[in-house]
């Protein structure tokens, strides 16, 4: 999300290039022991994020997953407080008590993370009901794994939401594994394409390795859904790099073939956009980018620790 | 209760269908919705007809889809509405805990302030001609447990039409829970708005030998009691705790501190329960400087039958309360007492359905 200034593939070169580098620089961090907290990384997802968020506006209500960092930063959400709060620092986006599975920026509608699978999809579609009742011409966008779609609260949430015709566009990542479990072993039937068109809800899947396809039809998703045209569904092939949590790679598991991934890393949507950009955009994008690393860094070292009475603060709002 | 010159008198449902009409008329950001809140019934009266008053969109029913309903309803409290749901049976929200627990109850101290969630839950435990072992469940000290959670258990009219008030005005989610055997009990009720401040217990009735504690509709059994005692020569205080979380354990301790006897009497199980949580609270604000005599009464430890034998040994009753208050006070040993006859109308008069 940011000036449409620039080219699509600029702007979403940009936002996958911070993606991707701030969470190289956790994992480079991960071993000093200063992120005290799980991370659940989004490299080799970043096209997802930053192509829905591209199109929407700071007034467009975003719920996530703790896999949340990409869609943070795709959001506009604030770097250096991202970084201070995977700190445990007080300047953090939560003043240290969310850690990186509960990013939340209310400053442009990034409406927090939750770690338990599912349970963020049906406050995202409490959310459009709201702005429904609020004659609001906001959107909401509930980003969600495939995994998530096996529960049953994303089943009542998709047919509620059909119900209300609301405005809310559903995003799956399907990223095949719910940790090390594909999907199918977990999925009966002809799909969620089909599972959401049961519910009335228009459906649609982009492959992998199609980032300005991805950019191009998340842009007529969320224009019916700003139409006032009900919900969609987006199916977003997508794949994930690293471990399901921490920083590491998870080959010695065995439960992917290696070539599955190697294929995935040598298909780089990070590449593919980058291509199409001359040498001396994406230098200038890149020099821009790693100094917004670098300063989210230095200003979450710089940032000091909660006070400890802070333990009991918030509890109850007000 | 304070007594007023109009001395207006409504039923519980009636104060809990007035609150919440004038908080809906008071504030657009105020809805209803729940299975059954719009049907002819308008849940025993206490939403009925508020979808014609305030429209559709403000009173509405829901699929039967517990889990995903309280979770639009944090959603739509996240963007500054302030729903009302309701469930029939109290059973049922079992099947909402994930929302409760982990999303309403923790977003405000997750999110260090950034959102807040103003959400009621009314929930109504059963009992009686025949609800059986799944539409009698008293789950309060379950949302007790939670930080981050306030729970309600009014037992006057007057306390239901505060206490929801309250609630609906409070920023926080707030579970109120309602038992369906208070819903025509009758009291005087202000016409006018007011609230229940959280965390102050009432004392129904002042005495001077035994505190009684009851919670929700036991409070109203442990004031039968209390008149049932009066034969054997004993003087009972009868506290409602009102406000369950928080809990005011002051005027409960004070009252312990000056009859050195305590019986806690819920509307639920013993183990783990509200009961367990307000003797040892108790204990520890007093035990030190006040030797207490303690006791707790509930529901019998096993699920509800539904046959009515059954079901009377399952709760506690004006005669088992006052037969264990007078144990409590003249001791184990003394002679033996058998206290009179009540009758508690609410229930013998139950004829529900539901």
């Amino acid at each position: 999300m940011e000036e449409r200034t620039n080219s699509p593939a600029a702007r979403l070169y940009r936002s996958m290039y911070l993606i991707r580098r701030v969470e190289e620089e956790i994992i480079r961090l991960y071993p000093t022991d200063k992120i005290k907290s799980p991370v659940h990384l989004s490299i080799g997802q970043e096209a997802v994020s930053a192509a829905v968020c591209d199109h929407l506006e700071k007034s467009d209500v975003l719920f996530g997953t703790y896999r949340g960092h990409a869609l943070y930063l795709a959001k506009g959400g604030d770097v250096p407080r991202m970084m201070a709060e995977l700190y445990g620092k007080v300047d953090g986006c939560a003043r240290g008590k969310a850690g990186s599975m509960h990013l939340v920026d209310p400053s442009v509608n990034m409406m927090g993370t939750s770690a338990v699978v599912a349970t963020g999809i049906s406050n995202a579609v409490g959310a459009a009901l709201a702005l429904k009742m609020q004659k609001s011409k906001a959107i909401v966008v509930c980003f969600f794994g495939e995994g998530a779609t096996d529960e049953g609260a994303w089943h009542e949430s998709m047919n509620f939401a059909s119900l209300r015709k609301l405005p809310i566009l559903f995003v799956c990542e399907n990223n095949f594994y719910a940790i090390y479990s594909h999907v199918k072993d977990r999925l009966a039937g002809p799909g969620l394409q089909a599972r959401s068109n049961a519910y009335g809800i228009p459906a649609e899947l982009v492959e992998d390795h199609e980032p300005m396809k991805l950019h191009e039809r998340a842009g007529a998703a969320v224009a019916a859904v700003r139409r006032g045209d009900g919900p969609r569904f987006l199916e977003c092939m997508t794949y994930r790099w690293r471990d399901h949590v921490g920083p590491g790679e998870d080959r010695v598991h065995k439960y992917r073939p290696d070539e599955e991934l190697n294929a995935k890393i040598e298909g780089d949507n990070l590449k593919i956009v980058g291509d199409l950009l001359s040498a001396d955009q994406r230098k200038s994008i890149e020099a821009a980018e790693e100094k917004r690393v670098a300063d989210a860094i230095a200003f979450a070292e710089a940032s000091t620790f909660p006070e400890d009475q802070e333990v009991y603060d918030h509890v109850f709002a007000g | 209760m304070s007594l007023r010159a109009d001395n207006r008198t409504l039923t519980y449902g009636e104060a809990v269908f007035e609150a919440t009409r004038s908080e809906m008329a008071r504030d657009p950001s105020v809805f209803v919705m729940g299975q059954g809140v719009d049907d002819a019934r308008g849940m025993f009266g206490t939403t009925l007809g508020l979808h014609k008053e305030f429209g559709s969109e403000r009173s509405f029913d829901v699929p039967l889809a517990e889990d995903a309903m309280t979770g639009v309803g944090i959603g739509a409290a996240l963007m500054g509405m302030r729903p009302i749901q309701v469930h029939q049976r109290m059973d049922f929200v079992l099947l909402c805990m994930n929302q409760i627990v982990n999303m309403a109850s923790k977003m405000s101290y997750m999110f260090s302030g950034a959102h807040k969630v103003p959400l009621v839950i009314r929930a109504i435990i059963g009992r009686s001609w025949g609800q059986g072992a799944q539409h009698s469940q008293a789950f309060h000290s379950y949302f007790m447990h939670i930080p981050g959670l306030r729970v309600v258990a009014p037992t006057t009219p007057h306390d239901a039409k505060g206490c929801l008030i309250q609630a609906i005005r409070d920023d926080n989610p707030v579970i109120m829970i309602e038992h369906r055997m208070l819903h025509n009990v009758k009291g005087v009720v202000p016409p006018e708005s007011y609230e229940i401040a959280y965390g102050k217990a009432r004392v129904l009735s002042p005495g001077k030998d035994i505190t009684i504690v009851g919670i929700s509709h036991m409070a109203l059994e442990c004031v039968r009691a209390k008149h049932l005692l009066e034969d054997a020569g004993i003087d009972a205080e009868v506290i409602d705790p009102v406000s369950l979380s928080p809990l005011d354990i002051s005027t409960i301790a004070a009252s312990v501190e000056r009859t050195g006897r305590l019986l806690v009497v819920d509307t639920g199980w013993l183990s783990c329960g509200a009961s367990s949580e307000i003797l040892s609270e108790t204990f520890e604000r007093i035990g030190e400087r006040r030797h207490f005599v303690a006791k707790r009464l509930g529901y019998l430890p096993t699920p509800c039958p539904t046959t009515k034998i059954l079901e009377n040994l399952y709760y506690p009753s004006p005669q088992s309360i006052a037969q264990a208050t007078y144990r409590l006070v003249r001791g184990e040993n003394a002679t033996a007492w058998q206290p009179g006859k009540v009758d508690s109308a609410e229930v013998a008069e139950f004829r529900g359905p539901f």
